[in-house]
């Protein structure tokens, strides 16, 4: 219900997988990055073909021409738009209209799968899966086979604001004190 | 363990709750510190017969044992031929120490030593515990938010006490490339082990998060990149 990668890939690779066809498996520093900042978006560097049924990917890289109806929050199969090898179109990410794009239930006949997208600045910020197949063992297994499931970021300050610090050389609560009071100066 | 540990107790006054965690945690220590000459495990380590090991050495050295196999040999607590299982003990004595809380009837709380984590129900704002990730390269900043419910929450890196993590297939050198890794686990008895042995790993460590059930991941490395696993983001506040 997680794993926050492109959902027609998976689907994809099934049908590769089960086609018998031997797939690389992602390399780690592949940047799969949905996430944040400057890649700009690339859609999971999926070698796969794409799954026909079952739209439920990320706003659809072909983007928003072939796709009139793609309002935010919109709950179906808006991305018809077969992403093909993601990889390639993934230049034309600017077209998004921001805000949140529900793809609908997918069945991957083990299982179903569906991914909420998050566009803010034209960008993909966040793919998320609502579903996510992991109850067959099988399924599990072709999943950790396939997907270029990492994700990547640059690392950035938050607040200190929190209640536990993990990592810690010593306890949180002396910690909050002092980063509190160092952001007092700085404010 | 020479380590502070914090427990902040929620939906109770009861300073004997605290008084039984951190006498259990002197329990522990005085039982698997290396660094103490009568401690069980170093008078294992001189040569204690196996028959006077106690029932409780024991069953944590078979979950030694049993890490080692799951985690290809990666976690390995003998080193020169001595024991030392203080990779384990950590998140165990911090689960445990969760477990004998849970049992008195509380549900609040969280239980910290040397910033590893296991978190229960809710904060003092009726909130999910938060739980920051150090940066490794400033002790001072936080690069993640987290909000944890009831799961355990480990960070292991160069920085904590020096390298007290090291690679058993290449001993002598310090993992490549990685500052810190930081696991989330349904407890930290798990989060803990799986991320030493993870961190040892490398850079291939996060992908051993990856595949590994019912654990994500958050992998900072030499350039200030942090690399995460697909059900991290499930986590993060912030």
């Amino acid at each position: 219900m997680k794993k926050p990668i492109i959902g027609i890939f998976i689907l994809g690779t099934l049908i590769v997988y089960s086609a018998g066809i031997r797939h690389e498996q992602p390399k780690i520093s592949a940047p799969s990055s949905l996430t944040t900042n400057d890649s700009s978006t690339t859609a999971g560097d999926s070698p796969t073909p794409t799954a026909s049924s079952s739209g439920s990917a990320a706003p659809p890289t072909n983007t928003s021409s072939s796709n009139p109806s793609n309002s935010p929050a919109a709950t179906s199969s808006t991305s018809k738009t077969n992403s093909t090898r993601s990889t390639s179109s993934t230049k034309s990410v600017s077209g998004y209209k921001d805000g949140s794009y529900t793809g609908s239930v997918a069945d991957a006949y083990y299982g179903n799968v569906q991914i909420k997208a998050t566009i803010s600045g034209g960008k993909i910020t966040g793919v998320t899966f609502l579903q996510y197949p992991h109850t067959h063992s099988t399924s599990v297994y072709i999943n950790q086979q396939a997907m270029p499931y990492l994700q990547q970021e640059a690392i950035k300050a938050q607040s200190s604001n929190v209640n536990i610090v993990s990592g810690a050389t010593y306890t949180s609560q002396a910690f909050i004190k002092s980063l509190g009071s160092a952001l007092a100066q700085a404010a | 363990m020479g380590m502070p540990i914090t427990v902040e107790v929620v939906d109770s006054d009861d300073t004997k709750l605290l008084a039984d965690v951190f006498g259990f945690f002197r329990e522990v220590d005085n039982r698997y510190s290396t660094y103490k000459a009568d401690s069980e495990i170093s008078r294992i380590n001189n040569g204690l017969a196996k028959t006077a090991w106690s029932a409780e050495m024991r069953g944590v050295l078979h979950l030694c044992d049993i890490t080692k196999q799951q985690t290809n040999g990666y976690f390995d607590i003998e080193h020169d031929g001595r024991l030392d299982p203080s990779g384990l003990v950590k998140g165990w004595a911090i689960w445990e120490a969760a477990k004998r809380l849970h049992k008195r009837g509380v549900q609040n709380f969280y239980v910290e030593a040397g910033g590893d984590i296991q978190t229960n129900g809710k904060n003092a704002e009726r909130q999910p515990w938060t739980v920051g990730i150090r940066n490794p390269f400033n002790p001072d900043e936080i690069v993640k938010v987290l909000r944890i419910r009831n799961e355990g929450v480990a960070t292991s890196g160069t920085y904590i006490r020096g390298e007290h993590i090291y690679n058993p297939h290449q001993p002598g050198t310090p993992p490549a490339e990685v500052q810190s890794l930081t696991v989330v686990g349904k407890n930290i008895y798990e989060a803990d082990r799986f991320a030493t042995a993870a961190f040892a790993m490398g850079k291939d460590g996060i992908n051993f998060i990856e595949r590994t059930d019912g654990l994500e991941g958050y992998m900072v490395d030499d350039n200030g990149t942090a690399t995460f696993t697909s059900g991290f983001q499930e986590y993060v506040y912030a």
